[in-house]
């Protein structure tokens, strides 16, 4: 029995007899719950998860999903992105969703549940009774009879039931509540059950006597890594994600997760990939079974091996230096560099990713950009003549530079259609970071706003990229501020 | 001297070149196209598979500004895509693409890797040194130790991929200054100095006339100085800052005439 958002809105809620609901609001759809329609959406659910964000993803029925994330966040710009990912798309696809990470599943499921957030974060090592210490009892997974006796007893957080004493708890209420306790604080270890999703193209190995060392990892890598990409080939695929789980035997299960950039079927490239991983699987007593399998695979046709005859004409490619560079450095740290049309130069370039189709777009040749720039802009002391003056000296750094030639103004407005402020540096921009402007409704758009650039040498030759704010005739333009933005050499 | 003995001579120098320099043999050599600095070097120009280090002449930004324009210009001139690997949050402000541009470095032919620390930097270059699909691999370092750069000419030398190690600021610390003999396995090393641009005067817009100001700004000028060359001397010459193709000019009043003599230390 349950009830959504909009029925809880009308006073509604789970437990109701069907006909005091009807009474209360007329014309009311009752739908029968369909348990096994709902296991088996979970499980499609689970499936979609296993595909996109974690090759260990267990059940938590009837209305939970467990993933193990250790060493995948980082494909998606840590815990927080990939949560907010995750919910975003489950609720654009009308699927309501709460998520947590902590250290244990237990402390997630009741997390996920019970939080005030809809996106909860307990970071790793954190102090587990500040962080479950006030949810209620009912978080630790326990049997409804269960914790209404501890209701009856006066527990109501779990925070209490951790201060009270375990001996007579364990009397009254029986083993099940201080397992559920240790599982959810991680003093006994909890092993999940992965879901295998099916016909996902996987191998495995098992291995009679366990094995630990890097080198018969790297070896098994190989071996597992040439079987799959067989079975690719056959199938007409081409791996964009590669999990690769650990079984140890002591139950406990590890996993690397790799991406590429392309779809490849390149056993050498994934088996670097992979092996560049491996420092992060410990080992312990050995690994006894080791799965590769490709929860992402797209289709990729043959391909024709070059002849020795004709000559490479088309570009080199570049995928499998692009998949070791951003599985070791992240996903956010390879990119390039393309033009927005906007005349702020700061908001004239954007990352895309490093393999993006080449567009050909450049920069407007005419207007000189220098090499590096300051984010945010360098506040300088400078002296010239308003209003449409180059400076004839400023100070940077507590150095003094005499100014001998110059070029400008170049004047760049404010983008009216902008609310972000940046343009102006208000003071509180300038020590938050361009990105942090907090003041809107002091300037609720940058439709004033003006920066006039100078591009300036001094005695030795060094040039600068000045500018200043305003321009020099209206104050609501700008403050007459000088700012150093950019070094040309 | 017969002729057949004059052969055997020439024979037995390109085989010594070939002991001494084995980045020759992959042979492809990037000219600046500028007789005077072309002829100074051994190879005629910069070989490619090998590693160059380009520093400014001065330990402030301003100077590293001008190196990385200068690297800019080098890159400008090949034609496969390049990879220019820095710390994000390095002082001397960030690495700003429309500059590049400006230098004629295509937005389209730049990868950029961000790394957190200077072994990083060190480990993507010689991962990307062995890949053939790039045309050269830009590190941004505060110091090259002596091994690292040996494991980066191997891998420049091996896939004919060049290495160019651009030296960052260090406010307050000395960078390398012309004449340093930091020794690490580069082929060579540039400083380049901005140095007085000539005068426009007479050339610029009417409200600068009014200034103090002399006048607009013509092309930048460097003090180009090579420090050190694998088989050739040190030199610095007086160039004519890259321009919207990545080529340095001679200065036009440096090009003929006793003037030159003056410059060119």
């Amino acid at each position: 029995m349950a009830a959504d958002d909009r029925a809880a809105a009308l006073g509604l809620h789970a437990g109701m007899a069907v006909t005091h609901a009807q009474a209360m609001v007329p014309g009311l759809m009752v739908v029968e719950a369909d348990p096994a329609a709902d296991a088996a959406a979970l499980a499609r659910l689970a499936a979609w998860c296993l595909r996109q964000y974690s090759p260990l993803v267990a059940d938590d029925s009837p209305d939970g999903i467990l993933l193990d994330v250790a060493g995948c966040t980082h494909l998606f710009g840590g815990e927080h992105a990939m949560l907010t990912h995750l919910t975003f798309r489950l609720a654009r696809a009308g699927v309501a969703a709460r998520a947590a990470v902590a250290d244990t599943p237990g402390a997630a499921h009741g997390l996920a549940r019970y939080a005030r957030a809809t996106v909860t974060i307990l970071p790793a090592g954190a102090d587990m009774a500040g962080g479950l210490g006030g949810l209620p009892i009912a978080a630790l997974r326990l049997a409804d009879a269960t914790v209404q006796a501890l209701r009856t007893l006066g527990f109501d957080t779990i925070g209490q039931l951790m201060a009270a004493p375990r001996a007579p708890l364990t009397k009254r209420v029986g083993m099940a509540v201080l397992r559920r306790l240790d599982q959810a604080t991680g003093a006994t270890v909890e092993p999940i059950e992965p879901i295998a999703a099916a016909n996902l193209p996987r191998t495995r190995m098992g291995f009679p006597e366990p094995i630990a060392t890097p080198d018969d990892l790297a070896r098994a890598i190989a071996l597992l890594a040439e079987r799959l990409c067989e079975k690719l080939t056959r199938q007409g695929l081409g791996a964009s994600r590669l999990d690769l789980v650990f079984g140890r035997v002591d139950g406990v299960t590890q996993a690397i997760r790799i991406g590429t950039s392309a779809a490849t079927r390149d056993a050498g490239h994934l088996v670097r990939l992979l092996t560049a991983k491996l420092e992060t699987i410990d080992p312990g007593f050995g690994i006894e079974a080791m799965v590769l399998s490709a929860p992402l695979a797209l289709p990729l046709g043959a391909c024709q091996t070059m002849s020795a005859l004709c000559t490479p004409s088309h570009a080199p490619d570049l995928s499998s230096l692009i998949d070791t560079l951003t599985n070791r450095l992240g996903p956010e740290r390879v990119f390039r560099m393309r033009p927005v049309e906007s005349d702020v130069p700061e908001r004239s370039v954007r990352a895309i990713l490093p393999l993006a189709r080449a567009e050909g777009a450049n920069w407007p040749d005419r207007l000189p950009r220098p090499p590096r720039l300051f984010t945010p802009p360098r506040h300088i002391e400078a002296i010239a003549l308003l209003p449409d003056h180059a400076p004839v000296q400023f100070t940077w750094r507590r150095r003094a530079h005499r100014i001998r030639r110059a070029d400008g103004p170049e004047r760049v407005f404010g983008e009216w259609w902008n609310c972000a402020n940046e343009v102006w540096l208000n003071e509180a921009g300038l020590n938050a970071g361009p990105h942090e402007v907090g003041s809107h409704e002091a300037w609720p758009s940058e439709v004033w706003a003006v920066r006039d650039y100078f591009q300036v040498e001094d005695e030795a030759g060094q040039r600068f990229w000045l500018f200043r704010r305003g321009d020099g005739e209206h104050p609501d333009t700008g403050d007459l501020h000088w700012f150093l933005h950019g070094l040309f050499g | 001297m017969p002729s057949s003995a004059i052969l055997t001579l020439d024979d037995l120098r390109h085989r010594i070149r070939l002991l001494e320099r084995p980045a020759a043999r992959n042979g492809r050599i990037l000219p600046f196209g500028i007789a005077a600095i072309d002829n100074h070097l051994p190879d005629g120009g910069l070989s490619q598979a090998a590693l160059h280090e380009v520093a400014g002449g001065g330990p402030d930004a301003v100077h590293a500004a001008s190196a990385a324009l200068f690297a800019a210009g080098i890159l400008a001139r090949m034609d496969l895509p390049v990879l220019w690997c820095a710390m994000p949050c390095a002082g001397g402000g960030k690495l700003f693409a429309p500059g590049l541009a400006g230098a004629g470095l295509h937005p389209d032919r730049v990868i950029h890797a961000e790394a957190p620390d200077e072994a990083t930097v060190l480990l993507v270059m010689e991962e990307a040194l062995r890949h053939p699909g790039l045309s050269a691999v830009v590190g941004e370092l505060s110091r090259l130790p002596m091994t690292a750069s040996r494991r980066l000419v191997l891998a420049a030398e091996k896939s004919g991929v060049m290495a160019l190690a651009l030296h960052r600021a260090r406010e307050g610390r000395p960078l390398l200054r012309p004449g340093d003999t930091g020794l690490t396995a580069a082929t060579t090393r540039w400083c380049i100095t901005p140095a007085p641009s000539a005068s426009l005067s007479g050339f610029g817009s009417p409200g600068l006339q009014k200034t103090p100001v002399d006048g607009a700004l013509g092309r930048a000028r460097w003090q180009v100085a090579l420090t050190r060359c694998r088989g050739g001397q040190p030199e610095t010459w007086m160039m004519e800052a890259c321009d919207a193709q990545g080529r340095l000019a001679v200065p036009a009043e440096l090009a003929h005439g006793p003037a030159a003599a003056r410059w060119v230390a």
